[in-house]
């Protein structure tokens, strides 16, 4: 994986700041300028802020600087084109999985969306009357025939060619026909106020994390495509305790664990595992594969939901 | 009501037809206090608009999983419906029956009211009707919606002009004879009249202007139903994955749009006193029309819901039995029997088809042909292909608000407003069409 220059990163960390400032109410009498010309001042005044990945913080009121943003076009531009080279694919190993349910939280972090809307979301699965019951994570599957995308009248989601399908809420009507056509139901809508829309009202929009989400839009997972862009994993992969998620380049054939750090060949782990893709039959191509639940490190702990949910 | 007159064709003369056709017209008053009270109506369920537009779409009972709804099933109504123009004006025209001379017109009003609210519809569910524009800037033609929204107005405008073109000569008339129309409407009547004076050259050119629309509107026409069923048969959803959704929805909306079409006959009977023009013969053919158009979409239902329903694919099966004997069968039984099966039992019957009964039985075949679009939309969505967890329970069903209710009561209104107008402006029944189907001469001055 290749390095990024500090500075790239310390802008993406200063426009966190900056964003978060205003929005959190707590610098609210002054102007972000004047909190910068006191910086000469003792640093006892010290403010709460929440970083982009959720994390909440205390900075020196006296750093605080205003932010430099990079143009909305910029970031629609380079959302649409994607990472050259790359293609992106998730390995998800079922026999690891005890519904921890720490990449919900981290993927709703993430992308600003409430508890009961889901990115990802772990399902109880029983394939049939006599089969074993499992936990089974389902992100979008970024499918190479995309039903969605196919569907849109305006282009508001589209693949692009790293592989990742997304959205651009600033175009998105609101039809809800690509939610109507995804067979994996993995699309979700934002029906009123997304959750701290307020404090996120002056964010510059980020297509590649679909940040701030907007009213009236659809919304779904990205493989956190603004991680991939600084080189790390997507924000369920690494937040995963349970080495459930590998992610990687289908080019390099290469899928690197969230959870140990350990990179293994993409089509080895397949093919030792019998890996399978989900309702192939579809012949939507998803770029999500799954290592069945075999040999399971923990043991199934889930409700049995009555039959008429489970096919 | 008289529903007794016999159809006095002797007597009729171009006077009379003229005075019995523009009269309700002029002094209808009870036609005005309707149109008050479809303002009023419209008016309070704008607020229910509003305030869908000011909360977002929460305020319906939509949610992640049934994400098109009550609008949306409206819709496919509303499309189903407008089809009856096709129907009557244009195929039967084309195949030159004659007893639809005093009833086309009625059926293109239907056509034009319903087919314009229908696209107003899908604007009422978008999420961001702020950006209906997009369509048009960033459009992109592989998407069944851009073919909906192209074929929509397009049978619009040719509906408009099948209203419009057939009515010149009338309209000759209304300039000359409706001495007591505002000079708005005077103005109106002078412009849609084009000067015509029924000169042998005029006539001709009209029919022929009239016939080209009327093969145009047959592929528009079916094009229009075919792309609203595409809009669920593009998905690979159980239920909708299927090929023979867009005949299936074309021959339900015949039965539909025939319902709607005898209903309005009744109406106009009734209150525009035209007992003389919409007689029992015209009822006693819609009826026999019913049969027909019925007995084709139960073959489609036949084929629709017995095929899978032997099979019983995993998807299939958790579908059609919530359809058949789960939470839905009372509707989707209802909409079945009432919509379809007793109607064709009752209406080859002879007096089943006198104008009361057959209004009746009509009333009860659009009430079901709604339920049925309720039936086709909503349950899909509630049966995808992985199971519904996670979610607050009212994700996992649905039942419209009374907000989204007041807004589908909104789009009822705004149509049958816009029939009432045109009902208003224009003679329903065709004055010189008539007159010349019973052999009376006639005269146009300018």
């Amino acid at each position: 994986m290749t390095q990024k220059t500090s500075d790239k990163s310390r802008r993406n960390f200063l426009k966190s700041f900056g964003v978060t400032v205003g929005a959190a109410g707590v610098v609210s009498s002054f102007s972000l300028l004047g909190a910068a010309k006191a910086a000469a001042k003792e640093p006892e005044e010290m403010v709460n802020l929440l970083t982009a990945d959720g994390q909440l913080v205390q900075v020196d009121k006296n750093q605080l600087r205003p932010t430099v943003t990079e143009p909305l076009n910029e970031l629609q531009k380079r959302g649409r084109e994607g990472i050259a080279g790359k293609s992106f694919v998730m390995v998800i190993d079922l026999s690891k999985c005890r519904n921890a349910r720490k990449c919900m939280d981290a993927c709703q972090n993430h992308h600003q969306l409430r508890a009961d809307q889901h990115h990802i979301n772990v399902l109880q699965m029983q394939d049939s009357e006599h089969t074993a019951p499992y936990f089974m994570p389902k992100p979008c599957q970024h499918c190479d025939n995309p039903p969605c995308t196919k569907v849109c009248p305006v282009d508001a989601t589209f693949k692009r060619q790293d592989g990742i399908v997304l959205i651009d809420n600033e175009r998105c009507i609101g039809c809800r026909f690509c939610i109507a056509a995804c067979p994996y139901s993995a699309r979700i809508f934002q029906w009123t106020e997304p959750k701290d829309s307020e404090k996120y009202k002056d964010l510059t929009y980020n297509i590649e994390a679909n940040v701030p989400q907007k009213k009236g839009t659809v919304s779904k997972c990205l493989f956190s495509a603004d991680r991939l862009r600084e080189d790390k994993l997507p924000s369920c992969v690494s937040s995963c305790p349970n080495g459930v998620y590998y992610f990687g380049d289908r080019n390099e054939d290469a899928v690197t664990n969230g959870t140990t750090g350990v990179t293994v060949r993409f089509s080895k782990l397949i093919e030792e595992n019998a890996g399978y893709t989900l309702m192939k039959e579809l012949g939507t191509k998803p770029r999500v594969y799954y290592l069945p639940p075999k040999d399971r490190a923990f043991k199934f702990n889930g409700d049995l939901l009555n039959e008429e949910n489970l096919h | 009501m008289n529903d007794n007159t016999k159809p006095k064709e002797t007597t009729l003369s171009f006077e009379k037809i003229k005075q019995d056709v523009l009269r309700p017209m002029q002094t209808h008053r009870g036609l005005e206090l309707w149109i008050v009270f479809l303002i009023a109506v419209i008016a309070v369920c704008g607020w229910a608009y509003y305030v869908q537009l000011r909360d977002g779409l929460g305020v319906t009972g939509m949610r992640d999983y049934v994400s098109w709804g009550l609008y949306i099933a409206n819709f496919v109504f509303f499309v189903a419906v407008s089809l009856v123009g096709m129907l009557i004006s244009s195929i039967l025209g084309l195949l030159k029956v004659d007893w639809i001379a005093p009833i086309s017109r009625i059926a293109e009003i239907i056509a034009v009211a319903f087919v314009a609210v229908a696209g107003l519809v899908i604007v009422l569910d978008m999420g961001r009707p702020d950006r209906l524009l997009n369509v048009f800037i960033h459009g992109r033609f592989q998407s069944p919606i851009l073919w909906d929204v192209t074929v929509v107005t397009t049978y619009l405008v040719i509906s408009l002009l099948l209203l419009i073109l057939p009515m010149i000569p009338d309209l000759a008339i209304c300039k000359k004879e409706m001495t007591n129309a505002s000079p708005l409407l005077k103005k109106v009547y002078s412009i849609l009249s084009f000067g015509y004076t029924n000169t042998p050259q005029q006539h001709k050119h009209l029919h022929r202007m009239v016939r080209t629309l009327m093969v145009l509107i047959v592929p528009v026409g079916l094009a229009i139903h075919t792309v609203t069923s595409w809009l669920f048969a593009a998905t690979l959803r159980n239920g909708w994955d299927t090929t023979i959704f867009g005949p299936y929805f074309v021959a339900g909306a015949f039965v539909a749009g025939a319902a709607g079409l005898v209903i309005a006959m009744y109406f106009f009977r009734v209150n525009y006193k035209l007992q003389d023009y919409l007689t029992d013969l015209h009822f006693d053919k819609m009826g026999k029309l019913m049969v027909a158009v019925c007995l084709v979409y139960i073959y489609f239902n036949v084929n629709e819901f017995l095929v899978p329903g032997y099979k019983m694919k995993s998807g299939d099966n958790t579908h059609l039995k919530e359809l058949f004997l789960g939470s839905w069968a009372i509707m989707f039984w209802a909409s079945q029997l009432l919509g379809n099966i007793i109607p064709v039992i009752l209406m080859v019957n002879k007096r089943f088809r006198k104008p009361l009964p057959l209004m009746i039985i009509s009333l009860f075949v659009l009430a079901s042909a709604w339920f049925k679009r309720y039936v086709i939309v909503i349950p899909t969505m509630l049966h995808p292909h992985l199971p519904i967890q996670n979610v607050p329970d009212n994700f996992k069903h649905y039942f419209p608000t009374p907000i989204e209710i007041a807004i589908i009561v909104l789009s009822f209104a705004l149509a049958l407003l816009i029939m009432t107008v045109l009902a208003k402006i224009f003679p329903v029944v065709p004055i010189c069409e008539i007159a010349e189907k019973e052999g009376i001469d006639y005269k146009i001055e300018d």
